[in-house]
């Protein structure tokens, strides 16, 4: 899974990394280095605006990932097979999975993942907000998969050789992942098409409530987007709009292949541009979700919010144990 | 807001017999013995290892790059160590 | 020689325990008290899933009418389950599950051992798979006993609550079933109360360490393993087998 906000400013917490010095010397060679297509490492020099740059993005690529987790964890329980069960749960662990690398590739900036995670909680931090779409029939697993995922992995593959080489490693290990979760979407949507009209009925209205969302996953338009400095670092390597367009591209042959309907009446081929045109998306629906208004961003945030206070007590008595076992372990020595 | 968070534990694996452990990533975990079954959960999913060292971060002691001049810069001119150095007659020259 | 019936039942009863425990355990997924544990927990439910569809695919094929695993698992109606009631339990927190985990997996691990040399060669090899699998989640959750019970005060009184609660239903795991002993005589699995001293034996230590008392036996009994099951059970089904109900005849 991915987050589409990788723009999106947040107040960030001040965190400071192992060399605050800030020094145009410094900062040159950091330059040249970028040029260079090396890879910056934890403890190098880097300039407190590309550390918090990559904090942000990271943090909050993690914490799409966790409450991703629950937009599908909704159907685990009721999944119609054992095979379908088996496959799901496996996905949604793999998301929390994702969340560790990333979380572990963040805190190598200096920050912890308690700060972090309390961000999220806080409602400080974003999150993707395609997770703010409620999941309401089977089928929007499977759509999930194809749609969602399979945006996400065309956004993530650039990152894979972004600057800083945590993240990038991080990456490399997601999107390997990754492909499993966009085919196993695809096949239970081409196993449900063959089945009764319900269940097409099904696949259809799922792809009508996540179409739209999926393609605003790549964010607003260039021209609305500030994406200089993280171009420039090595950060973000392709634009949200040809993204976008290799996306819609290639979804087209396999909408068509499973035998739905992508619901934009203005989707057709363009001979000229060579790829395909589409309807004007509606970026006041994309900003409102962003902002808080969407029809799950409470539920989604309650929900981690509970399970991290519920689970307070366990971690705590963790902790204390392992405390009293080192002391232990020190007078037996 | 105090925080009390479980310690930090790099995780190393080795994917196959014959290869050295790689580090791949970290997790937390209070104490050893779950660092290392939250490191398999986490990092072995899909048969990525035989075996797993998990360090606690606090104890790694890592060079510093400011110093990597005076580290790894004096190799550099020690070219007689590598085998390309040496051009012997073709016959021989795949020793 | 045990009946097509009397064999089906006894592999059931073993797959039901996999199935309904697995299904508690996913509802863990993205609720745990870290995220670490999301994952421990989802690994765990995924090994029984596992477990659940071999066997029962081996019931079915077994009792012969073509049912296969999802029908067996998503299309029986509750008196036929005959899973453990330990199993269907609500989780209610963190050290109700692990605790939970660790009696039922010590109970698995013995199992397992034993059905390793079964006579029905394709529940030998199940068991020894699964062997592996239930070593794995006994000491994850043996740890996590130790850990909650020796923690701090508030774990140690939710690690009793839960024991406390939890025991009353282990007298099930060892509880004679009549109609398995012909199961029993042809060397296909062990007969139940043959487990329960190396149960203890395992289980009790592990519970003495982790500083908590182990409650004495009462005249409680419960039967799930026969097919009455506690209040939860129904509630689990009816979210387990909504689609299977719902869309009947179609396939996933």
């Amino acid at each position: 899974m991915y987050t589409q906000a990788l723009d999106i400013p947040q107040k960030d917490a001040d965190e400071r990394g192992p060399r605050a010095v800030e020094s145009p010397a410094y900062e040159a060679e950091f330059n040249a280095r970028i040029d260079a297509g090396e890879f910056i490492e934890p403890k190098d020099w880097m300039p407190e605006k590309y550390r918090k740059t990559l904090i942000r993005q990271i943090s909050q690529h993690a914490h799409s990932e966790i409450v991703g987790m629950l937009p599908e964890g909704n159907w685990i329980t009721r999944a119609p097979s054992l095979k379908r069960k088996a496959i799901l749960l496996a996905k949604v662990q793999d998301e929390g999975g994702h969340g560790l690398y990333l979380y572990a590739a963040a805190e190598t900036l200096g920050v912890s993942r308690d700060e972090l995670y309390e961000a999220l909680l806080s409602g400080k931090a974003k999150y993707s907000s395609i997770f703010n779409y409620p999941t309401l029939n089977w089928a929007d697993i499977g759509v999930i998969g194809w749609l969602v995922d399979g945006a996400a992995i065309m956004n993530q593959i650039p990152l894979c050789k972004c600057s800083y080489g945590p993240y990038a490693r991080a990456m490399i290990r997601v999107c390997k992942e990754e492909s499993f979760h966009q085919r196993q979407g695809y096949d239970a949507l081409l196993q449900m098409m063959k089945g009764t009209a319900g269940q097409r009925e099904m696949v259809q209205d799922a792809v009508n409530r996540w179409w739209w969302p999926s393609i605003m996953m790549f964010g607003p338009h260039d021209k609305d987007s500030i994406h200089v400095e993280s171009a420039r670092w090595g950060i973000k390597r392709i634009s949200n709009d040809d993204l976008r367009q290799k996306f819609v591209d290639a979804t087209v042959k396999q909408a068509e292949v499973l035998g739905v309907t992508l619901p934009d009446p203005d989707l057709k081929w363009n001979a000229e541009r060579g790829h395909y045109d589409f309807g004007a998306i509606d970026w006041d629906e994309f900003w409102s979700v962003v902002k808080g208004d969407g029809q799950c961003n409470v539920d989604r945030i309650a929900a981690r919010r509970k399970a991290w206070d519920d689970g307070a007590w366990v971690r705590e008595a963790a902790l204390a144990f392992a405390e009293k076992q080192a002391a232990r372990e020190k007078v037996a020595a | 807001m105090e925080r009390k968070e479980w310690p930090l534990w790099e995780v190393f694996i080795r994917s196959r017999n014959g290869l050295d452990h790689k580090h791949c990533g970290s997790v937390h975990a209070p104490d050893p013995r779950m660092a290392l079954q939250v490191a398999r959960d986490v990092y072995t999913r899909r048969m990525e290892g035989v075996s797993i060292w998990v360090v606690k971060a606090s104890d790694i002691v890592a060079s510093d790059p400011d110093a990597k001049p005076e580290l790894f810069d004096p190799a550099e001119d020690k070219i007689y160590r590598h085998p390309t150095f040496y051009k012997l007659p073709d016959e021989v020259n795949h020793m | 020689m045990a009946s097509k019936q009397e064999h089906t039942e006894y592999v059931l009863r073993i797959g039901d325990n996999a199935l309904i425990l697995g299904q508690r355990l996913s509802e863990w997924c993205g609720h745990a008290p870290v995220l670490e544990e999301d994952m421990a927990l989802a690994n765990m439910a995924l090994d029984l899933i596992g477990q659940a569809r071999m066997l029962l695919t081996h019931a079915g094929q077994l009792e012969g009418a073509g049912r296969d695993e999802d029908q067996l698992a998503f299309l029986r109606t509750e008196a036929h389950y005959r899973n453990l009631t330990l199993c269907e339990l609500p989780n209610e927190d963190f050290a109700r599950t692990v605790v939970r985990n660790f009696l039922f997996s010590s109970f698995q691990v013995l199992l397992w051992a034993r059905l390793s040399g079964s006579t029905d060669a394709e529940l030998a090899a199940i068991a020894a798979k699964s062997l592996k699998e239930a070593r794995y989640h006994q000491q994850h959750a043996g740890d996590w006993v130790i850990r909650l019970g020796d923690g701090t005060a508030e774990s140690h009184r939710r690690s009793q609550v839960a024991l406390d609660y939890l025991w009353p239903y282990t007298a099930e795991l060892f509880a004679p079933a009549p109609s398995d002993d012909k199961v029993v005589a042809a060397g296909i699995g062990p007969a139940w109360p043959s487990l329960e001293a190396d149960w203890e034996a395992q289980v009790v230590p592990v519970l003495n360490e982790a500083t908590l008392t182990v409650p004495a036996r009462t005249p409680f009994k419960s039967f799930g393993k026969f097919g009455r099951h506690s209040e939860h059970m129904g509630h689990l089904l009816a979210t387990m087998q909504i689609m299977q109900r719902t869309y009947p005849g179609a396939r996933w």
